[in-house]
């Protein structure tokens, strides 16, 4: 029984603490402070939070190198927002969330049997080549209206279901990379050989891992989907997944709180450079190359490849999400 | 028949391009283990050059090819010696990102200097504007020249990297880059000079492309620098004739598809390509597994 | 009763035959050593035997609750399941995690929670979390590393690396073990230590072992039988007094000319 409370302890103020997150920013949505362009970049953080820890779960914890988590999120946005265009409503929404998720899914399985056995660079190049198929197959079949791309999408993301899903996955995340399969993925990104000789089918948590971040990236490009007006396969081309690894490798690479403060970093630069529409771009590239240069292992390092570190980040993940509202709040 | 043969004829010309940026690409793998990103830019610099010398400065094809060589050599090196030196111990994935930071920089650098327009090169004159018909099969002057200027250049570096000292010491450190330098070969200069060549190839690609096909953009690289660097892997990466074989191999593809089947499909075809040889033979046509000790 | 069984084994890599035709079998709960110079093709058989390189020629069988199975060619990750377990002699340890989550993982194969509630940290999840982790510790106080438990593995101290190296093989609840230099680093006391830890090891977890080591005092010691490899191939089977008066074995160690003198 003691050790119980012990336990229910900490993931008490987890909840306590996600909670108040959520109210604030619903507060300063109800009060008028934070209005539609600021939440439009809220969006794209949260959008991007996704992403990132997607990512990372392939990427940073088991140690599969993709450059074309873009192409998971453009199938997770048109097939959502083909179900959209056609369900009204809530179940509409819900439905069309669910079918970009599983939809991604698919595809990553697909994508991933076959390729998940090629390594480092080899990988990254394959899964960009996937990723560029996908965009110009959307690019010329009818039924997503070709480089024009599909417009009057309906509206329905607000604070609320944003929060939803981000949080919502950010923990079943963290909670699959605290669990038993969770630790055999990341034992793939430490030593594929030992890991297989401990009896660790590689192939199958390669894939699986694979899996769940396309799930993931599906419903990042579903949220954009069901929050923009216009989704065009441009969006989501190499750019776009370059930015998701940017913030991956910014944030560091096997570290869930990384992840999402990059993402909110670089979020923010991006809001502020927003009015330098000529030289921003420049001043990106720039700002990749000085913070390679001088921190190649990103903000958080690699702190958190122990678990035991990733449980005291747990609660740092806490205090993230208060400074994070009081940075809005400013 | 006679489509056959065109097809044939213009998938040289655009193989030829594909196989001087491969080339950079292959070197620069071999000998750093980098993806170069910046490569297809430092291409697309060359076109520019190349663009400035004929235009404003009113030079011939030739003189404005070794321009825009050596322009490019000394961007590849600088931006080897900023960009990638500081890194080459970090992860691959780090220095994987500088490059696509520094292929970024010259892009939208590029674009704030000269504007986002597309712009014509100058109308070639003479021997050069000229087309022959032999049969229903139309070679353009400029045909010729291209895949003439590639086949040199391609002798040359084939002489550099054999027979030269430096060309030695280049294939040292692409096999062990320790060892190398216990022999008292100098990795630096060795790594510059790589730079240096690939870059010059790059440039060679970018001028001939704009008096070829007439138009140069600031992102025009990125898509022959990528079907350029599948071309690279397909023939295996590291190794230089691996690069030429692959960059005729997907232009003779990609024009094969879209004179045959769909235009708009060639892309990704490419691509599939792609996947597929590094499904089959990952170390690609030329390139030899390597195994890991255990 | 034979345990594990290998019949003609032959691996080439190009035109070199690394391993030629080697026959050996292991009675249950022996404890068997694998000397033979350096380059002989010790680490080679390991990894044939493991699944980490497929033979070119030979089978490898393995008995288990009264039944054979051949395992040669089968993945490496279905052999540790079948019950074969080993370490390695360049330590390849999960070196980034903590000591507990390199024993854990080990672990992985016998874990019965899914997906789900890998996600949703369901009952099933806290109740099979909190067996594994028991049953580490219980492994990591035999070989003396409970203390460590939350280190990263890469900060241990080589002895001690080796150490967890034993323990997480052990993790995966084998029925043969394979140790590669066990105590290669190591100095004479440490070497002693785990001399008697490996027969310990032995009794209590009633595990067939085999060895490959260059530590002859270790060898002769423990070892009720051993194998001796040369240029890829088995030149002698015996007893530890037996090997150290073959003359064949001398002169693999020693060359032809000091035997012979």
């Amino acid at each position: 029984m003691k050790v119980k409370n012990l336990m229910e302890k900490p993931a008490f103020r987890k909840f306590g603490g996600i909670i108040v997150l959520y109210a604030v920013v619903q507060l300063l949505i109800s009060v008028g402070i934070l209005n539609d362009y600021y939440f439009a970049t809220i969006v794209t953080i949260g959008i991007n939070v996704i992403l990132a820890v997607s990512l990372n779960l392939i990427t940073g914890f088991t140690g599969q190198f993709s450059l074309g988590h873009a192409g998971f999120m453009s199938i997770g946005a048109y097939f959502c927002a083909i179900v959209t265009l056609r369900v009204p409503g809530i179940p509409g929404f819900l439905l069309g969330m669910l079918a970009g998720g599983a939809a991604a899914a698919v595809v990553g399985l697909l994508v991933g049997l076959p390729t998940l056995r090629l390594k480092g660079d080899y990988l990254a190049i394959a899964t960009l080549g996937m990723a560029e198929i996908i965009r110009i197959v959307f690019q010329n079949i009818e039924i997503t209206n070709g480089a024009a791309g599909l417009s009057n999408l309906p509206k329905f993301v607000n604070w609320s279901w944003l929060f939803l899903f981000v949080a919502g996955i950010t923990v079943l995340i963290v909670n699959f990379l605290h669990s038993s399969i969770g630790r055999a993925c990341i034992s793939i990104r430490e030593d594929e050989i030992a890991a297989e000789s401990m009896g660790i089918n590689i192939t199958r948590y390669k894939v699986t891992s694979f899996i769940i971040g396309a799930f993931c990236a599906g419903i990042a490009g579903a949220l954009y989907a069901t929050y923009f007006p216009i989704i065009k396969p441009d969006t989501f081309g190499f750019a776009k997944s370059v930015d998701i690894l940017v913030i991956v490798v910014f944030g560091g690479l096997g570290s869930i709180t990384g992840s999402i403060v990059g993402a909110v970093v670089l979020g923010l630069i991006s809001m502020l450079l927003a009015s330098w529409t000529d030289l921003r771009m420049v001043i990106y590239a720039i700002l990749l190359i000085v913070i390679m240069i001088f921190r190649p292992q990103g903000l958080m390092g690699s702190r958190e490849f122990s678990l035991a570190m990733l449980k005291r980040a747990g609660e740092q993940l806490n205090g993230l999400f208060h400074k994070k509202s009081k940075k809005e709040e400013n | 028949m006679e489509q056959f043969m065109q097809q044939v004829i213009n998938g040289l010309s655009l193989g030829s391009i594909y196989a001087l940026i491969a080339l950079g690409y292959t070197m620069v793998y071999g000998i750093i283990k980098l993806i170069n990103f910046a490569h297809c830019d430092v291409y697309m610099i060359g076109a520019y050059v190349g663009y400035a010398c004929m235009t404003f400065l009113h030079l011939g094809l030739i003189p404005s090819l070794c321009i825009s060589m050596l322009a490019c050599m000394i961007l590849g090196v600088v931006i080897e010696k900023v960009a990638y030196k500081p890194l080459r111990n970090a992860t691959r994935i780090a220095a994987l990102i500088t490059a696509i930071g520094v292929s970024y920089l010259l892009e939208y650098g590029m674009m704030y200097f000269v504007k986002a327009d597309v712009r014509t090169y100058p109308p070639l004159e003479g021997i050069l504007s000229q087309s022959f018909h032999i049969g229903g099969v139309t070679l353009k002057a400029m045909q010729i020249l291209i895949v003439a200027v590639t086949v040199v250049l391609m002798i040359l570096l084939q002489i550099i990297v054999k027979k030269t000292r430096i060309g030695k010491a280049m294939r040292a450190t692409s096999q062990d880059q320790d060892a190398a330098e216990l022999m008292g070969i100098n990795v630096n200069t060795t790594i510059s000079f790589t730079f240096a060549l690939g870059s010059a190839l790059a440039g060679a690609a970018g001028i001939l492309v704009g008096v070829y096909y007439n138009s140069i953009d600031p992102l025009m690289g990125f898509l022959p620098g990528l079907k350029a660097f599948v071309a690279a892997v397909f023939g295996g990466i590291g190794v230089i004739p691996g690069a030429m074989i692959g960059g005729y191999f997907i232009g003779i593809v990609e024009t094969f598809v879209s004179g045959y089947g769909s235009s708009m499909y060639k892309d990704a075809i490419v691509f599939a390509i792609l996947i597929i040889v590094l499904i089959v033979k990952p170390s690609g046509l030329l390139g030899k597994a390597t195994r890991e000790k255990v | 009763m034979s345990i594990l069984k290998v019949e003609k084994l032959t691996k080439s890599f190009g035109g070199l035959t690394a391993v030629s035709n080697v026959n050996m079998y292991l009675d249950q709960g022996e404890l068997v050593g694998l000397i033979g110079p350096n380059g002989a093709g010790k680490t080679t058989l390991f990894n044939l035997l493991t699944g980490v390189y497929k033979p070119t020629a030979g089978t490898v069988t393995l008995q288990r609750g009264g039944s054979d199975q051949v395992i040669s060619g089968l993945k490496p990750s279905t052999i540790c399941e079948m019950g074969l377990a080993r370490t390695f002699q360049n330590i390849r340890l999960f070196k980034d995690l903590t000591v507990l989550d390199n024993v854990r993982i080990a672990m992985h194969k016998d874990v019965r929670y899914g997906l789900l509630s890998s996600f949703l940290h369901l009952p099933s999840f806290v109740r099979e979390e909190k067996r594994l982790k028991e049953k580490s510790l219980e492994l990591l106080r035999v070989m003396g590393l409970e203390d460590k438990k939350d280190e990263l593995a890469k900060n241990l101290p080589y002895g001690e690396q080796r150490h967890l190296e034993i323990a997480r093989a052990l993790a995966t609840n084998p029925v043969l073990l394979l140790l590669d230099e066990p105590a290669a680093g190591m100095n004479p006391a440490e070497t002693a230590r785990l001399t008697e830890l490996i027969g310990w090891i032995r009794e209590n977890y009633k595990v067939t072992i085999l060895l490959i080591e260059h530590d002859m005092s270790l060898v002769m010691k423990v070892c009720e039988r051993i194998f001796v490899l040369d240029y890829g191939m088995i030149i002698a089977n015996g007893t530890p007094a037996e090997i150290q008066s073959d003359k064949r074995v001398i002169e693999a160690y020693l060359g032809e000319d000091v035997a012979n003198a």
